[in-house]
């Protein structure tokens, strides 16, 4: 009953054993789920800043076009977890990051990679919604482009699709050249993930993309994580646990830095199989 | 409600103690009087200057004045060789500082590693703003014009002036790279951005406004600096106008510097005259810094 779920994709014979492992301890008694197939496997995962270790050997899988929810308290590492699948975390002065992410089989950490690569793969929107002030709304999604010095004349084709993806098209499609600035909070975080969009990652990881937005924003953006899965994998960071319940597929559980539940998303929060899950979903803490 | 008045007026006095506070006890008056003469007496000598300046050169102050050489003849002397010297010096000079102090500022700020080195640069550069021109001047007359053997030019006075204010553009500069949240060049990294394409794209754009202020008002002083270029040997009497930057050159604080010490009181109205120019070039200065700086930030609004 436990492990009818297959792990496929499967150079990386190691580390899928390990993963392997551990889903069996924290997954005694679910339900199988389809077949999913794996884009991203995270394998003994250690994070730190400074003498600081955030995260203690995470390992867990991601499953391709559903979203994965990340929960815990303040402070369980759950940022510093996502930041590591694109490898943003490397960028605060003395962060640093021990083990294995596996992004299609191939490890993101591997020292022939540069980080600019896996981060045009792995798209980020974060806490707050941050485009760029000094661009219009249309170069703010093209902002990806730009940067790497793309030119090409398609790119108003680009920056059309993004915005409906982002369901943001019929909002600003007659501000195009207005400020980002000018927006509303809530179209600022879609044009934050339109922006994400343009550059066709697979992924797009979502750090608390709705803490800063009202309730009718927020409903808004958890729609658009729901269509957004079919077409990318979707990893996000919540302190909500209603919102992980809503949009979540399947959501892990953190506290401390250790991964202590990992599941399908009805059964994390109906029967938790660890009595600190339940204590966090119940909201005993945090 | 009534009965409630009655006993706070009851409870000894209340109200009065009250105003009392209000108004402020001697302490806090006197405080504030002083604070407030700290501020008029620099005004009011400011004024002092600006008036006295005008009323002694009004008599000069005209276009024949801005277009004429200097002279022996008081009344024919013009003020165009500083005018066009000092001119040129700003450019020069901004052309020099401008690149140095901005490359220094974004290596300090978007590179170094936090660590003793870079806080002994940082506090030397702080140590730099604060040492006399005239020092500046005796390592320029060294530097450029006996070493590089540069002569008593242009390029050698604008060099010197370039690093009299490269600590204040460095720090100026600093300051504005500091006001770029981090959120935004976290963005532009997320999207693939390398750090050269994040601080060019991100970066500069969003700190410009508060990089050319400190710019601006940086080269404003320096256009009125007088000891560096008296060092380095910047003429007194020049009849013609700079051809090149290996040219020589006099500049306005320096002509009216050479005019106040003329025994003749006629020379007296040249170099108030010229006093006011050089004022009015400054006033201009700063004004393009405080409107460059609106136009910029009004374009940055959140």
């Amino acid at each position: 009953m436990v492990e009818q779920r297959e792990i496929r994709s499967s150079e990386e014979r190691v580390t899928h054993s390990d993963f392997a492992l551990v889903m069996t301890k924290s997954h005694s008694g679910v339900a199988a789920e389809e077949e999913l197939e794996e884009k991203i496997a995270v394998s003994r995962l250690e994070a730190w800043y400074g003498s600081n270790k955030v995260l203690n050997g995470l390992t867990l899988g991601i499953a391709k076009n559903r979203v994965t929810g990340i929960i815990g308290p303040s402070g369980c590492g759950k940022s510093t977890f996502i930041r590591c699948l694109n490898r943003m975390h490397e960028n605060v002065p003395g962060a640093g990051v021990k083990g294995k992410v596996l992004l299609d089989g191939a490890d993101i950490y591997d020292p022939g990679v540069n980080p600019v690569r896996v981060r045009r793969r792995v798209g980020m929107v974060f806490q707050r919604a941050n485009p760029f002030p000094t661009m219009s709304v249309r170069d703010n999604v093209l902002a990806g482009l730009r940067l790497q010095g793309a030119r090409d004349a398609s790119t108003d084709e680009i920056m059309e699709r993004a915005l409906k993806r982002a369901a943001l098209w019929g909002e600003v499609k007659d501000r195009l050249r207005d400020p980002a600035t000018g927006l509303s909070g809530g179209q600022q975080q879609r044009l934050c993930i339109a922006r994400a969009l343009a550059l066709e990652p697979d992924v797009i990881l979502m750090d608390e993309p709705c803490s800063a937005l009202d309730p009718s924003a927020t409903y808004r953006i958890e729609e658009l994580i729901y269509e957004l899965k079919e077409n990318y994998t979707v990893v996000i960071v919540t302190h909500n646990m209603q919102q992980a319940a809503r949009v979540a597929d399947r959501t892990a559980f953190l506290l401390s830095g250790e991964l202590i539940e990992y599941d399908a998303t009805d059964k994390m929060f109906t029967q938790p199989a660890d009595s600190r899950t339940e204590d966090y979903v119940r909201g005993r803490f945090g | 409600m009534n009965g409630e008045a009655t006993r706070l007026g009851a409870s000894g006095g209340g109200l009065a103690e009250l105003r009392q506070s209000v108004a402020g006890h001697g302490a806090e008056r006197t405080f504030r009087a002083i604070c407030l003469l700290a501020l008029l007496l620099p005004l009011l000598l400011l004024a002092t200057v600006i008036v006295d300046a005008v009323a002694d050169g009004a008599a000069r102050l005209g276009w024949g004045f801005l277009t004429s050489f200097p002279s022996r003849h008081a009344d024919k002397a013009g003020f165009l060789p500083a005018l066009v010297g000092s001119g040129a010096l700003m450019v020069l000079t901004a052309a020099i500082a401008i690149p140095l102090g901005i490359g220094a500022a974004v290596y300090l700020e978007e590179y170094a590693k936090r660590g003793r080195m870079t806080a002994l640069i940082e506090m030397n550069i702080s140590n730099l703003a604060g040492v006399p021109s005239i020092i500046y001047g005796l390592l320029g007359l060294e530097l450029f014009v006996r070493v590089m053997d540069l002569g008593r030019s242009l390029i050698a006075g604008a060099a010197t002036l370039a690093l009299l204010v490269l600590p204040m553009v460095i720090m100026a500069s600093r300051e504005a790279l500091r006001t770029v949240p981090n959120s935004l060049r976290e963005a532009s990294l997320a999207l693939g951005g390398d750090r050269w394409q994040t601080i060019r794209k991100v970066v500069l754009p969003m700190s410009m406004p508060g990089i050319l202020t400190g710019i601006i008002l940086s080269i404003a002083r320096a256009v009125g600096e007088t000891a560096p270029l008296v060092t380095i040997g910047a003429l007194t009497y020049v009849a013609f106008l700079p051809d090149s930057i290996g040219s020589a050159f006099t500049a306005m604080p320096i002509q009216i510097f050479n005019w106040i010490s003329r025994p003749q009181a006629d020379f007296h109205a040249n170099a108030a005259a010229g006093i006011v120019v050089l004022l009015a070039f400054m006033l201009v200065l700063n004004g393009v810094a405080i409107w460059l700086r609106l136009r910029l930030q009004r374009r940055l609004e959140w």
